[in-house]
């Protein structure tokens, strides 16, 4: 750890960048496509159907963005609860990542749900009910929002000089942490246990019952590593800082025997169902299902060896894939082997996108912001060679 | 940190983990049967004549509007239930659609409506109670006050019934409640007391089982009289040739059961409707969450254990500066 | 072509004038006439000048009309066909020698007609047959000068060119026919043991039998029918097929009772037992009785009865429901399957547009990635 102090600093520079404005652009794009939505409905805007109740602000927006911020969670697992204090200095940016992920995911259901001004309803006795896979995401991640920002907030108190807020803080922080690896854990395998219900109309290759949840988890911590990666990867380029490779090299290694974990479920699965043989017809599911495994299994070949972990490109490539892999599983089990029933087509509409583009470019918008102006990215030390 | 108390927080997460999962009642939850009650529908595919009487009934009874998929765009025709349609009539057809009721070079006519499930998917879904089960007329009925329009029974139901105002600001689920707005003036459900051949009928499930039982005894061909509107209604019973059914009465099993139940001469796979597990699903789903949160025992005892190895792990902020293992 | 048409246009002019002048009507109302036929009958445009210069050229077939157990409905219908004066040219175009009801003669006399008119165009005539024939008890219940119906019958078809049943009764048997027939009513073709031309319906459209007389005239041989002995250009199509109603049918809008609601409104009568749903005939495609569309019992707002159909008139119930027969669903009703739902080309491309930067990028990040890896080992390596 010789290039960092644990200890956080603000990046400063100026925040009006071409690559700012640009994602500015784009989040305001969104936002008009938004207003419009609430003006004229979601037909207005949105592809979506009865035969696909839920597209993308729902398989991508929700599921796959929730799931790609569970960087905060997977490091706090890691740290806190694995107690493996080397891989500090990645929590707190991980963190910021998924505080952004969970909250634009979190707000994106609001643009998603047809009587949004009822949203409240869920968390209402008389109205709420328990049965409900759904109720179980929605309070969850809803509490585990307000968890992450508790659990962030030293970083605006420490920037705005509230030493002794942050010290009360950090007596009960130890708390919140342990709700922050809880409520994750919970929510990440309910979104898997969302499809239950959809029983049959679900393709074999993605009708794991019981197991959803369990693979839905296993992937969404993998992802949380992945993201990891692929976060400090880009942060190192994009602020021209050194590689964090040597934190990010054994960290792999966890990820390694992981995906083996994840791939063995997964195929002994498919096996005992007797699903397997739906992977060998030609259509779509089996073509995105080959797809979908081809992106956990490389990895697995690509982080093998520990020289292989050491390098950079190799680790980069390998989270990319994994990231693809769970965005795969995900948007398979959610939209391409859903079938309520033949005849019924489904392919998000460009302003659709758009909005989910705007999405992901104001979070990273946000994310720039945030560290340039606060302390979340660990100080690099003047170079000492 | 080294790698004993490394192993050692594993285990004792891993025993927290172990306990919580041990320590919570498997509430395994069958699957839901009938209601005392019970009211529905009976459909019997060979006795209809595709007028769509109970189509244009229906929009008419329950304020719906009108939808045009043809060209011609003369007068409602809805492709398959919407938002805009509760109850639709489709066609199956085969080759030269000679003879109706015949599944090779034939047609024959299917409804599309709500099920009333005896375990419905959509009341199991519905996160804010919107969809409810009727406890004694098991009519699953929806309440859009309630209801945050996540759309997740339209996801979930296998029959693909409740449906969306994707085009609205204000939109709502709409779906087939039985008419039970009908009931309080002593009326029952448009669909049935329009039919012409009584090939929808309207009753107590168990009328209804006992009217399917009669007519599966009969030999095809055979004098019989067929009831129209309501089972146990005024009698508006007509003479009629027995039909030759397929041995499946849908709606018996499938599911744990559903209130519309359906004959046929034609495979109901054929029909549009997929053959379905004795088993509902909403029963797995709600095992499934009530074996992992039941009581918020599992999660309060992993949260307990989780608290417990944080505090020891967790520095206070200001001291983080140094190692931590 | 042109030339072709011009001519029959003159030739048809001309018949018309010739027979316009035989006749006393005007060479407009005759030529109308020969139209109005060629529709019934089906026929193409054109084909009004063949008939009107069979009608002008042929010499008057000779034809037989026998009366037997009916309610001479048949013959009132024909008289009553409105076209400029038909009841004139059906006397012209024909040579009716025995007519039960429009001869002058009588008795023997009227006997001897028939079998005077027999012996001069054998094999020649047209045997026109109205109302059932007896045969129980040797067919006793129905005599004509001493003799029964059925031997009549017999004895007039055997040298008869064509023979045609009129009305349901001597298609059919018809309502003498009705459960428990006691005097074993039974139609012309099962007593001659051959199907027979029938024009059936209580009573049936004079212009089906007209065009069917005309067409006999016209190509020489009786119009193509169906296995029951009906002309197809009358009796090919399902009443409900072409129902002014059946629009009501198409979207469930019924009258339920005689004088509701739905019953003033004009609707759908299939619930009061129409039987338009299994009935083979025209009526709701020409009306009856020229005078115009309301002239037909589904028009007036009674259920048609199904009386041009074997196994219905008079058999079923007024208000039975009907069997739906020979229909197929229209084309309009949704399949099993339908196709629905939206897909956008526009975002796939800009998906496949920006997963491809994406992997670019990526790539390029980690080709760079990959040579600073290069460059570290180098380092460790010094």
């Amino acid at each position: 750890m010789a290039d960092y102090a644990h200890a956080p600093r603000p990046l400063g520079g100026s925040l009006v960048t071409p690559v700012t404005l640009l994602l500015g652009v784009l989040a305001a794009i969104a936002g008009v496509i938004l207003l419009y939505r609430f003006i004229y409905g979601l037909g207005a805007v949105t592809n979506l159907s009865d035969g696909y109740p839920w597209g993308i602000w729902i398989a991508y927006d929700v599921v796959v963005g929730s799931a790609l911020a569970c960087g905060g969670y997977s490091m706090a697992l890691l740290v806190y609860i694995f107690n493996k204090g080397e891989y500090h200095p990645l929590v707190r940016p991980a963190l910021l990542a998924s505080l952004f992920g969970y909250t634009l995911a979190g707000a994106s259901v609001i643009f998603d749900l047809g009587r949004w001004w009822n949203v409240w309803h869920i968390f209402w006795p008389g109205y709420a009910q328990v049965n409900s896979v759904m109720f179980e995401v929605a309070v969850c991640i809803s509490i585990y929002i307000l968890v992450m920002w508790i659990e962030f907030s030293p970083a605006f108190l420490e920037k705005f000089g509230m030493r002794n807020a942050q010290r009360k803080l950090g007596k009960v922080l130890f708390f919140f942490i342990a709700l922050g690896v809880l409520l994750p854990s919970m929510h990440q395998s309910s979104l898997g246990s969302l499809l239950v219900i959809f029983g049959q109309q679900i393709h074999p290759l993605w009708r794991s019952g019981w197991l959803l949840p369990v693979l839905y988890l296993t992937t969404a911590i993998l992802l949380g590593f992945a993201v990891v990666v692929f976060e400090a990867t880009l942060s190192s380029i994009g602020f021209r800082r050194p590689l964090e490779t040597k934190v990010l090299a054994p960290l792999s290694k966890i990820m390694y025997g992981l995906l083996v974990v994840y791939l063995v479920i997964r195929v002994l699965d498919l096996v005992f169902r007797g699903a397997l043989g739906a992977a060998f017809t030609a259509s779509w599911e089996a073509f995105w299902f080959w797809v979908e495994m081809a992106c956990f299994v490389a990895p697995l070949a690509l982080m093998s060896s520990a020289r292989a972990r050491n390098s950079a490109a190799k680790l980069f490539i390998a989270a990319l894939l994994l990231m693809l892999g769970g965005f795969m599983l995900r948007i398979n089990g959610f939209l391409v082997g859903y079938m309520t029933g033949e005849g019924w087509h489904y392919f998000p509409s460009l302003p659709e996108l758009m909005v989910t583009i705007g999405l992901i470019a104001f979070e990273i918008l946000a994310y720039i912001v945030i560290v340039k102006k606060f302390p979340v990215l660990p100080a690099v030390q003047p170079a000492t060679r | 940190m080294d790698r004993r108390t490394f192993f050692k927080s594993s285990l004792a997460g891993g025993a927290a983990l172990a306990v919580g999962a041990a320590s919570c009642p498997a509430q395994a939850r069958g699957t839901n049967t009938l209601p005392p009650e019970a009211l529905g529908l009976l459909f019997d595919s060979t006795l209809c004549v595709g007028c769509k009487a109970c189509v244009a009934a229906c929009k008419e009874v329950n304020g719906m509007p009108v939808e045009n998929f043809t060209k011609d765009a003369y007068w409602d025709t809805p492709l398959d239930l919407s938002g805009k349609t509760l109850n639709v009539i489709k066609v199956y057809r085969d080759g030269d659609m000679a003879a109706k009721d015949r599944e090779e070079n034939g047609f024959a006519f299917i409804k599309k409506s709500c099920m009333h499930c005896v375990d419905p998917s959509c009341v199991s879904a519905c996160p804010v109670s919107a969809m409810r089960k009727d406890a004694k007329t098991g009519i699953v009925t929806y309440d859009k006050d309630a209801c945050i329009g996540c759309r997740y029974c339209v996801a979930a139901c296998p029959f693909g019934v409740p449906r969306f105002t994707y085009d609205s600001a204000t939109p709502q689920i709409s779906k087939c409640q039985l008419c039970v707005h009908r009931h309080k003036d002593g009326k029952y459900a448009a669909c049935a007391e329009v039919c012409p051949t009584g090939a929808t009928l309207y009753g107590t499930v168990a009328d209804i089982r006992k009217e399917i039982a009669r007519r599966r005894a009969l030999k095809p061909g055979e004098q019989t009289s067929f009831p129209r509107g309501k089972l146990g209604g005024k009698d508006q019973s007509y003479p009629g040739v027995a039909a030759k059914y397929i041995d499946h009465v849908y709606g018996e099993t499938e599911f744990g059961g559903t209130q519309m139940m359906m004959l046929s001469g034609v495979s109901f796979q054929k029909l549009g409707y997929s053959n379905l597990p004795p088993n509902s699903d909403a029963a797995s789903s709600e095992t499934l969450q009530h074996t992992l949160y039941g009581g918020l025992i599992a999660p309060i005892v992993v949260l307990g254990a989780l608290t417990f190895i944080a505090k020891r792990n967790v520095k206070p902020d200001n001291e983080e500066g140094g190692n931590h293992g | 072509m042109e030339d072709m048409s011009e001519i029959r246009i003159e030739e048809a002019t001309r018949a018309a004038a010739t027979v316009a002048s035989r006749l006393g009507i005007n060479r407009r109302e005759f030529l109308q006439f020969c139209a109005a036929t060629a529709t019934t009958l089906g026929l193409p445009a054109g084909a009004e000048a063949a008939i009107a210069e069979a009608v002008e050229k042929a010499k008057r077939p000779s034809v037989i009309w026998l009366h037997f157990q009916e309610c001479t409905g048949c013959t009132e219908s024909l008289l009553r066909a409105e076209h400029p004066t038909l009841d004139k040219l059906i006397l012209d175009v024909i040579s009716l020698d025995y007519h039960e009801t429009l001869m002058a003669a009588a008795g023997h006399q009227a006997e001897a007609a028939r079998k005077a008119a027999m012996a001069a165009n054998k094999g020649k005539y047209i045997l026109v047959v109205e109302g059932a024939i007896p045969v129980a008890q040797n067919g006793i219940y129905c005599k004509v000068g001493g003799q029964t119906a059925v031997d009549m019958l017999k004895e007039c078809a055997a040298d008869a060119a064509a023979v045609i049943a009129i009305g349901s009764c001597s298609s059919w048997g018809g309502m003498p026919s009705t459960d428990p027939n006691p005097t074993g009513s039974s139609s012309a073709a099962d007593i001659l043991g051959k199907t027979v031309v029938t024009i059936p319906g209580c009573p049936p459209n004079p212009y089906n039998f007209l065009a069917t007389a005309v067409h006999f005239l016209t190509f020489g041989k009786l119009p193509e029918v169906d296995e029951l002995g009906r002309p197809k250009f009358a009796y090919g199509r399902i009443i409900h097929e072409h129902c002014e109603r059946r629009a009501h049918f198409d979207a469930g809008r019924f009258a339920h009772e005689f004088g509701d609601e739905g019953h003033r409104m004009g609707y759908c009568l299939y619930k009061l037992g129409c039987k338009g749903p299994e009935t083979h005939a025209n009526c709701s495609t020409i009306g009856f009785g020229d005078i115009g569309e309301a002239s037909w019992p589904v028009a007036c707002g009674h259920p048609c009865i199904g009386c041009t159909e074997k196994g219905v008139g008079f058999i079923k119930p007024i208000h039975a429901t009907a069997q739906l027969k020979g229909m197929s669903p229209p084309a309009s009703y949704p399949g099993v399957v339908e196709q629905q739902g939206k897909t956008s080309f526009a975002s796939a491309a800009a998906l496949a547009a920006i997963a491809g930067a994406a992997a670019g990028a990526a790539a390029m990040l980690a080709k760079n990635l990959g040579k600073q890896d290069e460059a570290q080992a180098q380092q460790k390596g010094e």
